[in-house]
């Protein structure tokens, strides 16, 4: 049967193309994302059977609730240095963010990507995670370099690929590594690093280790066969490792429906893999510090591994490369009903009478300093696109340990070129 | 003590680690250097698909995980991608993983974690990171495999920086080589041509089947020694005309080249990437002819590349062009399988062509 003689006595077949709900120009009401009351959910103990809480991936973890009072069993209770150190990392991811972005259209590097609103995603879990755990980022967890106390300079040194660069300005800006941070080199390419941060897990459980790992990627990475293929290892192996999928409801332009967020959630696919899974609030620093510690016991006393959905919202563009006002309604992000995660923290800390809006202001003020400062550091060290900062022969270390002969030749090559430019070495700062 | 003395004292070392020498095939042989690096690096994991408690389809791991544990060898889910992405991991920990990939046409659900991955690490990483693993994949066809289980990627990932690509043709080789491959701190490929794992070939499938019981090949140090990668072997000297191949295509063009009474030079290149060209250059420019073989398909194969490099480098030592023998530009075919294959016809004709003058 051919598509020009259909079967007249059945109906014709739809192809259903999911559509976000808000588009630009349109008005913006959330009312139908269930947002369940702070301290709702219960806490299993960490040594529950995944299929004994399959309710938890449905519903939505929360520890803060609208007055700023943390309630419920996921109440990591934590001391007010404690949070005033994760309402402080917040904000610097913040101050940072804000520089580079700027950084990036005043023509100082050529890419750049916000991590606002989501900042407690990172934050939270540098906090709830040990200090030598292993991190396996997707590109929005600046803030574990961060709150790890990496340098801001350092950061700006990868952004800028400039001569003081660890990367070499081997890597696009964002795309950092730090192995003595716990922080796996970032690829770029999606999803890939969660079967690895597996690996690492595995690895670590074949020799005795205590270290776990964790990962992130994006909801709409979720699509890819690297995702589940890690979950499957992950499940069968009982791997020790953390999987965080940051659901800011848009993958560059498309929206969480093209992952399949209109038919179940994110947390959801770990009930398929018989895994731990958790749905929670994202933009709630507590609820990320206690269902990472949560997850992170699960897996320091082989239990295997835990899925958390973070639902968050991506209040920014995707990049530097991107207007979302050309894709999305302009009324999103001060819409979201889950507030901002800074702001969350904030208003708690005062609550507890531990914080204040001078205090506050003051802090806001001595980290634009902060990182101000940083940044005159790291341009001595240069700018993109203003000559060479490395040597020219270090585009050919790191492909293999030893260069081989056809490396060498082509290495050769290049520095001839140089000469042979009219103008050798020029282009070098 | 003299150089002398100290090159004989290291000669005596290398000899015990070596070992009494024994008959193995190549699956024997590959097992073997699997046990030997085993006994000596608690680091080495074997994984893959039915590589555990059934020892692999092919029996390449029999063994292995009765003696060194299953946390050491063990089986794995059906996801090539899942297989090398965790074998970075590991790799990245601090292991020394070598992952089974059943069949080389199984390796393509893996081309991201292999080459955006494994093979960048080091480089995007500035050297914080690196991934020493070896991937062992039977190649090849030649055993009514069908298009699913007789291809020769090589050529995919020649072309890709960062991944060093072997291919042993004898099983003193294949162990040799093996141990070189999974001691080395860069992924490598170890493609395995399965139609020789029990025997060499004469490349006429209507002849009854050799083993390696009389291949000077087939005699193997039970112990530990190693082939340095980036090494060929010249298998036949000879005045004629060079042949480079590797894999199967080794013995095939050995028994043509024999059987037709031609004096060729063979070169088994042993490692495409990095590729030995002071081997290859020196040879063509004693004979003035070269003919390059191999089984993959045509276009964009391995082949093109030597054939560059030989007219970049012995054009003026040429006295014929080229001549380039490969499998055709199709899928490989099941019931045509001897009409694909780059057989003594084949080899003939071109060897014909490149003497003629």
């Amino acid at each position: 049967m051919t598509a020009d003689a259909p079967r007249p006595n059945l109906p014709p077949l739809s192809l259903y193309v999911p559509e976000p709900k808000f588009r630009p120009g349109d008005t913006v009401d959330f009312s139908d994302v269930t947002v369940p009351p702070a301290g709702a959910q219960r806490r299993p103990d960490t040594a529950s059977d995944p299929a004994d809480f399959h309710e938890l991936a449905y519903s939505l973890v929360r520890v803060l609730d609208d007055a700023g009072n943390a309630v419920g069993p996921w109440d990591p209770k934590l001391t007010p240095d404690t949070l005033r150190k994760m309402l402080r990392d917040m904000a610097l991811v913040r101050a940072f963010d804000e520089r580079m972005f700027r950084a990036q259209r005043q023509g100082k590097t050529s890419f750049y990507m916000k991590c606002l609103g989501e900042e407690a995603v990172a934050v939270s879990a540098a906090h709830a995670l040990a200090r030598d755990d292993m991190c396996f980022p997707s590109y929005r967890q600046q803030g574990l370099l961060i709150a790890r106390g990496y340098g801001l300079d350092r950061m700006m040194n990868q952004i800028y690929s400039n001569r003081a660069d660890e990367l070499q300005g081997k890597q696009l800006p964002v795309m950092y590594s730090s192995r003595d941070d716990g922080f796996f080199s970032i690829s770029g390419n999606l999803t890939t690093q969660y079967p690895q941060a597996v690996g690492w897990a595995m690895a670590s459980a074949v020799r005795g280790d205590t270290r776990i790992a964790a990962a992130w990627c994006g909801e709409g990475s979720t699509a890819e066969g690297d995702f589940h293929s890690a979950l499957t290892f992950a499940t069968v192996y009982k791997a020790p490792v953390v999987f965080n999928i940051v659901n800011n409801q848009w993958a560059i332009s498309s929206f969480s429906g093209f992952a399949g967020a209109e038919a179940t959630t994110f947390a959801a696919r770990a009930i398929g893999y018989g895994m731990a899974g958790l749905r929670i609030d994202g933009n709630d620093p507590l609820a990320v510090y206690a269902a990472t510690q949560w997850a992170a016991e699960r897996a320091r006393t082989n239990q295997g591994p835990t899925l958390i959905e973070h639902f968050t919202y991506r209040t920014e563009g995707h990049s530097t490369s991107d207007d979302p006002n050309q894709y999305r309604s302009a009324g999103e992000p001060t819409a979201w009903p889950l507030g901002d995660p800074i702001a969350r923290l904030k208003q708690h800390l005062i609550v507890l009478g531990e914080w204040d809006d001078a205090r506050h202001a003051a802090m806001d003020v001595e980290l634009a300093e902060q990182v101000k400062v940083a940044q005159k550091e790291a341009e001595k060290n240069g700018i993109l696109g203003h000559g060479f900062h490395q040597p020219l022969d270090t585009l050919f270390e790191g492909v293999f340990e030893e260069l081989p002969w056809h490396l060498k030749e082509q290495q050769q090559q290049m520095l001839a070129e140089e000469e042979a430019s009219g103008r050798p070495w020029a282009r070098k700062s | 003590m003299s150089e002398a003395i100290v090159n004989e004292a290291a000669a005596a070392d290398r000899a015990s680690e070596a070992g009494a020498n024994t008959r193995m095939n190549m699956i024997q042989a590959i097992n073997s250097a699997m046990d030997v690096v085993m006994s000596r690096d608690p680091d080495v994991i074997v994984m893959g698909e039915d590589v555990g408690y059934f020892g692999g389809v092919f029996r390449a791991t029999a063994g292995l995980q009765a003696k060194y544990g299953k946390r050491r060898v063990f089986d794995t889910p059906i996801t090539e991608c899942g297989i090398i992405g965790v074998a970075i991991g590991m790799g990245a920990y601090g292991l020394r993983p070598v992952p089974e990939i059943q069949f080389a046409d199984y390796i393509y659900p893996a081309l991201d974690q292999l080459v955006s991955e494994a093979a960048r690490l080091r480089y995007r990483s500035n050297g914080q990171f690196n991934a020493p693993l070896t991937v062992r994949s039977p190649f090849g066809g030649g055993i009514f495999g069908g298009q699913t289980h007789s291809q020769s990627p090589e050529g995919i990932f020649t072309h890709c920086s960062g991944i060093k690509t072997v291919i042993p043709s004898t099983p003193y080789d294949a162990k040799g080589l093996l141990i070189a491959a999974i001691e080395d701190n860069d992924p490598v490929l170890f493609f395995e041509p399965k139609r020789i794992y029990n025997g060499p070939f004469d490349g006429n499938w209507d002849r009854p089947t050799k083993n390696w019981s009389a291949h000077p090949g087939g005699e193997v140090p039970e112990g530990y020694y190693r082939i340095d990668l980036g090494k060929a072997a010249i298998v036949r000297p000879g005045e004629a005309l060079t042949i480079l191949a590797y894999g199967t295509m080794v013995h095939v063009v050995q028994a043509t080249v024999e059987e037709m009474g031609i004096d060729a030079e063979i070169v088994d290149l042993r490692t495409l990437v990095p590729l030995d060209i002071d081997t290859i250059e020196a040879s063509v420019k004693k004979t003035g002819r070269c003919m390059v073989v191999h089984e993959a398909t045509r276009t964009s194969g391995f082949g093109a590349e030597l054939v560059a490099l030989v007219q970049e480098r012995c054009f003026y030592h040429l006295e014929a062009p080229v001549e380039r023998v490969t499998g055709f530009d199709t899928p490989y075919p099941h019931s045509l399988e001897w009409a694909y294959f780059p057989g003594p016809v084949r080899i003939g004709q071109a060897l014909k062509k490149i003497l003629k003058d």
